[in-house]
């Protein structure tokens, strides 16, 4: 007991001390976790031993994790995405491997230890590759799709591989045969259960636990289940992550969804952190300072072979070079189903007991300079693309146009299609080229480019127009196109998109003549359906809201008055503000009372 | 007056126009008391159009499915709310209810129910107004005429703001009355003058 509690303080203390840390560092929360593993661990301060049970327990963070990423997939989505899954998958596995294999055999391997060897080593961390996507909600972009699709078929790739391991014994057991059949007819069974489960009898049991109204009970169930599943699948000798995963798909159309998501995340956190510092407690540092150069020789020729065929693969997908790193990156390293699948070799008697250490040690460092690889790419590499990407931009037509439209989102399409309806010739500039790819499709002419560059906004036809509008997303990239704009060309009026407050401010400083904040009217215009909503009459709502416009309007003004002034100050002047506002709504209220007594009725 | 006026009750579109009705006692009372009527469709201007963009087919689809029009408003700086006058310039289009194939609206009637701050003395040749409120309302006379509209006597209560709830209620149901005993003997407007000539209607 006294055990448990104290390596329970350990594994507290050292996540709470190294995560912030390392957040604050700019490193991420998975190198964090490692490394407060590698200092807890039996390599650095000896204050936890027993790695191997840390680690098979942990293990159900990665379970969770794929619960609730089954969550956010219902089973149409994911049936969207056979395709990717199996080809990037597919490829992925196969090329890596067959990569791995020859270079096991040209050291003078056995084919048959070259092959599990190259099988394992083509597997990476899911969690590992997921959590910084989940992270910087990355999971929707193709970079993020793409790379769940490898994960998920690696998740499933386990399963054979670990059927196939028998095979490569050099003395096949006479059993290997009918076991193997047993396995496969245990694994269709367990699958079988988990579909029928998670279809027919959840959604009773789960209605039935709500309807007693209490919340933990409802926790424990949801934890029952995901646990349950992964014995199940482990009784069958299957991936239990991919078991949670299944289950979470099952479950991402019932209504109990986002209980679910919100009950099972603590859990999926705190456990998910264990498993990463697991992972940085296994590190066999021994193993490193014995044989340094060779060690470390092979953990670069891995991350090096597995980045050529995910650069290869990202080329066949057609990725954006700013995403393809990431998405190399974050599956260049060895995963956690490579030690299970190194073990099973060994007791198979493919692998010796050396071989599994050594490979086990360097998959787990792999896996440490994932999160590392992942810092690079954010400091050196992305920075060069942030700014549009590899393709070369278009060179606008100049057509005379009236009017040019800096940033084709959200926000510039409305106003684009107010213009095109009205047959206004527009020239549309923006530097996404998803957006634009699909956009014409649509027949839309943009151009693919950034509107900060001089010589684009030149030849957009900058030097004739009349008026350009600023829609772009970055308030960086604003202020930069207004500068430019203002210096080059006197002639052009602005009317400029603010993304908040501070932006507004910094385009009033370069008297950008029309200012308007984008989410302010369709704010005050879903008020004034409240207002009518409570009952007033439309008209009413309507002359109260455009006066509070108007207020809100002339404060802006008085506000970038005092923009410099301290924040003391500025709520003084909006509590005035307010106040003067309300005076004048009840005064208003008052006039038209009286009009009643004294004018018309 | 059509044929269909004369068999069954005449389809009445009553457009009211009142900025702020839930501070008025006389009007909102007169359009609570006619809201429910079986023959009329009440239709509240401002609520309909807060900003003033007035959906002009819509509008003329409105007349087309009725055989009279009762606006029915304040007075107010001698004419009608400004959202009424909008509505008057937006929906009768050239063309359409005047003009050269404006006769879209030939035959409908045109009538309406008008409250006056001032009393009823003040709108005579010796009261302080000077003139009356038949001269004052000619400029509907006058656009009803080139519509091709018959103009109806109007219905109107003077000296508002002075009266106590009882006349209030009292007009309201009189109000109320007089759209149910539509059409009322012949008390055209400005019929006796003479009819815009052809000339003149195409614009």
């Amino acid at each position: 007991m006294d055990g448990l509690l104290l390596n329970g303080v350990i594994y507290l203390a050292a996540a709470v001390i190294a995560v912030p840390i390392a957040k604050r560092l700019g490193l991420g929360s998975v190198l964090g976790y490692l490394i407060a593993g590698i200092v807890i661990g039996p390599w650095g301060l000896k204050l936890i031993v027993d790695v191997e049970a840390i680690l098979h327990f942990s293990e159900f963070g990665v379970v969770l994790l794929l619960f609730v990423i089954g969550l956010e997939l219902n089973p149409r989505r994911l049936w969207q995405m056979r395709w990717p899954i199996i080809g990037l998958g597919g490829g992925q596995v196969i090329g890596t491997t067959v990569l791995l294999g020859t270079v096991g055999i040209l050291i003078g391997w056995p084919w048959q230890v070259a092959l599990a060897a190259g099988l394992g080593l083509s597997l990476s961390s899911t969690a590992i590759a997921l959590q910084p996507l989940t992270e910087r909600n990355l999971l929707t972009t193709p970079g993020g799709r793409s790379a769940f699709s490898i994960l998920l078929f690696q998740d499933i790739a386990v399963i054979p591989m670990l059927a196939l391991l028998p095979l490569l014994a050099v003395a096949p057991a006479v059993t290997g045969q009918s076991e193997g059949w047993i396995g496969a007819a245990k694994a269709v069974a367990a699958i079988g259960i988990i579909i029928f489960g998670g279809r027919f009898l959840t959604r009773p049991l789960f209605r039935i636990v709500a309807d007693t109204g209490l919340r933990e009970v409802f926790t424990a169930v949801a934890l029952l289940l995901v646990f349950g599943i992964a014995l199940l699948m482990q009784l069958a000798g299957l991936s239990m992550a991919l078991g949670a995963f299944l289950a979470g798909v099952l479950l991402a159309e019932s209504e109990y969804r986002h209980e679910l998501e919100t009950d099972i995340e603590p859990f999926k956190g705190l456990l998910l952190g264990l498993f990463f510092t697991a992972v940085g407690m296994s590190v066999d540092f021994g193993l490193l300072l014995s044989h340094p150069v060779k060690v470390l020789a092979m953990v670069l020729g891995l991350i090096a072979v597995k980045a050529v065929v995910l650069l290869a693969i990202a080329r066949i997908a057609r990725l954006q070079w700013s995403q393809t790193w990431l998405f190399v990156f974050l599956l260049a390293q060895g995963g956690e189903f490579a030690f299970v699948l190194f073990g099973s070799a060994a007791s198979f008697g493919i692998m010796d007991a050396d071989t599994v250490a050594l490979l086990t040690v360097v998959v787990a460092l792999s896996m440490a300079t994932a999160p590392l690889l992942v810092v690079l790419n954010d400091k050196l590499i992305e920075p060069r693309f942030v700014r549009g990407d590899d393709r070369p931009h278009d060179v606008p037509e100049d057509e005379g146009n009236p009017v040019i439209v800096a940033g084709f989102g959200r926000f510039g399409q409305i106003v684009v299609r107010l213009l095109y309806a009205n047959r206004i010739g527009v020239t549309v500039l923006d530097h996404d080229s998803e957006i634009i790819d699909t956009l014409r499709r649509f027949d839309f002419k943009v151009f693919y480019g950034d509107a900060t560059r001089l010589d684009l906004l030149e030849a957009a036809g900058a030097a004739k127009a009349k008026v350009l509008v600023v829609a772009v997303d970055s308030q960086e990239a604003s202020l930069q196109l207004v500068d430019l704009a203002q210096k080059h060309f006197p002639q052009l009026k602005i009317v400029a998109r603010a993304r908040d407050l501070p932006h507004a401010m910094e385009l009033l400083n370069r008297k950008v003549p029309v200012i308007e904040r984008e989410t302010f009217r369709s704010a005050l215009w879903l008020g004034e359906e409240t207002l009518k909503a409570l009952g007033q009459t439309a008209y009413a709502a309507r002359q109260k809201t455009l006066t509070f416009k108007q207020h809100n309007e002339a404060l802006l003004q008085q506000l970038h008055a005092h923009w410099g002034d301290d924040i003391d100050k500025r709520i003084t002047l909006q509590r005035q503000a307010r106040a003067r506002l309300q005076q004048n709504l009840e005064a208003d209220e008052k006039a038209q009372e009286s009009a009643r007594g004294l004018g018309w009725d | 007056m059509t044929a269909a006026m004369e068999t069954e009750k005449p389809k009445i579109l009553v457009l009211f126009a009142h900025p702020y009705p839930h501070l008025s006692r006389v009007n909102r009372a007169m359009a609570d008391a006619v809201r429910d009527l079986p023959h009329v469709t009440f239709h509240d201007l401002y609520e309909t159009y807060p900003d003033f963009f007035i959906h002009v087919k819509h509008e003329q689809g409105l007349l087309l499915d009725h055989d009279v029009v009762v606006m029915q408003h304040p007075f107010y700086w001698y004419s009608c709310p400004s959202l009424l006058k909008e509505w008057m310039d937006a929906v009768l289009e050239y063309g359409w209810a005047y003009g050269t194939g404006g006769e879209a609206l030939q035959g409908k009637e045109l009538a309406q129910a008008v409250s006056t701050g001032g009393p009823d003395e003040a709108y005579r040749a010796e009261g302080y107004n000077g003139i009356t409120m038949a001269e004052l309302l000619r400029p509907f006379e006058r656009s009803a005429a080139l519509c091709g509209m018959t103009y109806r006597e109007p219905f109107l209560l003077q000296g508002a703001r002075l009266k106590k709830p009882d006349e209030v209620s009292a007009h309201a149901a009189a109000y109320r009355q007089w759209l149910i005993d539509y059409p009322h003997p012949k008390n055209c407007i400005g019929c006796e003058a003479p009819a815009v000539p052809a000339s003149d209607r195409v614009g």
